[in-house]
């Protein structure tokens, strides 16, 4: 059956790509343990697909050094790194049915037949696609493609597998199961995954560990609990969630929606400012509350509907409470 | 009216006149065509007939066919070589060659087959110069034979082979390329299974413009084939210009038509011809 085991550990050294002499990735360097769930989360252009096509071995690296289990593969062309890849737009082979998609991977290292059959029947049930082996990929739904696209790349037991945006043509309600599916296959067949996306919930529900990148250089690693909880720069915690910026003793403190509290009126005991009400909007589980402090920052404030209807007007007079640890210090840029 | 208009599409009224323009100047000397194959001189099939009795008539058919596959095959393969290079070196060379590939279509067919004689002739360029440097005592027959033909044909015709293959080329998804490698296929194992099978839409396409074409090939044979090679397009001139033989000139151009509606029939039993014809694969 499959194997469970977790595989393959990368070591990326000091990673640069130049594109004539833009620096597209600049000086990574990253651990990526065995059996991880690695998410690449960035804006646009900050260098993700980059960096997975040099890890790929689709582009060359122009400084540094990838490593798989700790022997460098800097220099082993793409075909020979055995990595399992899903692609932007799932690039499936339209003339080959579902079953030979599958295949191709054991078909070109001329693996036995019966052999293959074996594998692509254990894969085309990991992701639920038994009655589907026959078809052509455009005889296909999304979602039915990108899980034939997750099959052919993890039908050949790879130790890593790269994938870019794999969920980005499909629709939200489509995505969310999905997300939950790729989770689900990644635990059950132990391989690396490293994923790029630029959706930071699906970033934060999925990952062990994510990566925010910009500019092409990493901003802040580290588990979805500590990059919400404890962002470290002002990009950080603004890319990954919402968060207010609170300016005291001359520092900048990243202050979530939801950890702040409300009180009526003013000079409430253990108020931490105080401002009045600019807006409020009704989102039914909740509503934002925006604040205009007398220090001058503009505060959004998530809270329970059912929480003082009474004095939640525009105008209104209130303070602001919040714990200390809701308060980030972060670091300059 | 009204009742007209609810069962035709009002466009047809917009293409009619093209319609009935083409259907006058193009469908009916067709018609007249296989009108004279069966009338002329005499009513019945005997124009049709003789193809059983004349070892000449077969002759000439057989020429004609087999010096159209060896083209087709010879420009088919280089114009595959050069759509692909074309497909895969920088924009710049590219657009070199594209100019270049135009620039043999504009040049008038007879130009190139004399420039063909020029070069490889008993007394041309390269029979003169390998002569000069002793390397031969006699010319090397390359002119005013069958080779002198296919070398004509197959220059003619590689502007037309690549210009199919390059449309189906440039649309590929050069992402499934990369899957292929991905999964460790080398790149002969990622030509013979994906790309080859994804640009035989073209390949087709690009086979049958040629072969097609070649079949009425007239001024090249003519002129390189030294009078030794005789093909249809120049047998039926001479039947209409010289023995007067109407019928029979209308009987071969008749077949050339059959012939390739025929091949255009078999292979519709193999694949949608749309596709070939640059409709979306499906
Ligand atoms: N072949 C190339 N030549 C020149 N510049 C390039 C090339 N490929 C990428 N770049 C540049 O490198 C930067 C990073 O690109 P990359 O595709 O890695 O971004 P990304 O993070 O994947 O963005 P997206 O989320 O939009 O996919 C961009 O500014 C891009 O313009
Ligand atoms: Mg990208």
């Amino acid at each position: 059956m499959l194997d469970t085991a977790p595989t393959g550990s990368l070591q990326i050294r000091d990673v640069s790509k130049l594109f004539g002499s833009f620096k597209a990735v600049d000086g990574i360097n990253l651990e990526i343990q065995k059996g991880e769930f690695l998410t690449l989360l960035g804006p646009s252009g900050s260098g993700k697909t980059t960096l997975l096509m040099m890890i790929a071995g689709f582009l060359d690296i122009s400084h540094g050094d990838i490593a798989l289990d700790g022997s460098s593969i800097t220099n082993i062309p793409a075909e020979k790194r055995n990595f399992g890849m899903v692609f932007q737009g799932y690039a499936l082979f339209p003339h080959m049915s579902v079953r030979d998609n599958i295949g191709y991977a054991l078909s070109v290292r001329k693996r036995p037949a019966s052999e293959i059959r074996t594998r692509v029947d254990e894969m085309l049930e990991l992701v639920q696609l038994q009655d589907f082996a026959e078809r052509k990929p455009t005889q296909l739904s999304g979602g039915q493609q990108q899980r034939v696209a997750l099959a052919r790349a993890l039908c050949f037991a790879p130790p890593v597998l790269l994938l870019d945006e794999p969920l980005g043509a499909l629709d939200k309600k489509l995505r969310v199961e999905v997300q939950e599916q790729l989770k689900d296959i990644h635990k059950r067949v132990g391989t690396t995954f490293i994923y790029v996306t630029h959706d930071q919930e699906e970033a934060l529900s999925m990952s062990d560990r994510i990566v925010i990148m910009r500019d092409g250089a990493i901003e802040q690693v580290g588990t979805p609990t500590v990059l919400y909880e404890r962002p470290a720069t002002k990009f950080a915690a603004g890319f990954l969630g919402k968060s207010n910026f609170v300016h005291q003793a001359g520092k900048t403190f990243a202050l979530r929606p939801e950890k702040i509290d409300l009180r009526a009126g003013q000079g409430n005991e253990g108020a931490r400012a105080s401002g009045v009400i600019r807006s409020i909007t009704y989102f039914g589980s909740m509503q934002r509350i925006i604040v205009d402090t007398s220090a001058g920052d503009e505060i959004e404030v998530d809270i329970d509907v059912w929480r003082n209807q009474e004095m939640l007007s525009e105008g209104a007079d209130v303070d602001l409470l919040w714990n200390d640890e809701a308060a980030v210090e972060l670091r300059e840029t | 009216m009204q009742a007209l208009r609810k069962h035709i599409h009002p466009g047809w009224f917009i293409i009619a006149p093209l319609l009935i323009l083409v259907a006058t100047l193009y469908l009916s000397p067709i018609l007249n065509i296989l009108w004279l194959s069966v009338t002329d001189p005499e009513p019945g099939f005997g124009n049709y007939a003789k193809l059983g009795e004349s070892d000449a008539l077969v002759r000439i058919i057989w020429t004609t066919v087999r010096i159209c596959i060896i083209t087709t095959i010879f420009s088919v393969t280089l114009g595959y070589s050069i759509a692909y290079a074309m497909v895969h070196c920088h924009q710049k060379q590219k657009n070199y060659m594209l100019t270049l590939l135009l620039l043999s279509f504009w040049i008038s067919i007879l130009v190139r087959t004399f420039s063909w004689l020029m070069l490889l002739g008993r007394n041309g360029l390269v029979n003169g110069a390998l002569q000069d440097i002793g390397l031969i005592a006699e010319p090397i027959a390359f002119m005013r034979n069958e080779l002198g033909v296919l070398i004509g044909m197959v220059h003619y015709m590689i502007p037309y082979a690549v210009l199919p293959l390059l449309v189906s080329m440039e649309a590929l998804d050069k992402r499934v390329m990369d899957a292929s490698r991905n999964l460790g296929a080398t790149g002969t194992q990622t030509f013979w299974r994906i790309y080859l099978p994804l640009t035989l839409p073209g390949l087709v396409a690009s086979t049958l413009l040629v072969f097609i074409l070649s079949l009425g090939f007239y001024v090249t044979p003519a002129v390189l084939g030294g009078g030794k090679v005789l093909m249809v397009a120049e047998y039926i001139s001479v039947q209409l210009l010289v023995t007067l033989k109407w019928g029979t000139a209308a009987m071969l151009a008749a077949l050339m038509l059959f012939g390739v509606l025929a091949m255009l029939w078999i292979m519709s039993r193999f694949m949608k011809l749309s596709t070939v014809f640059g409709g979306a694969a499906r």
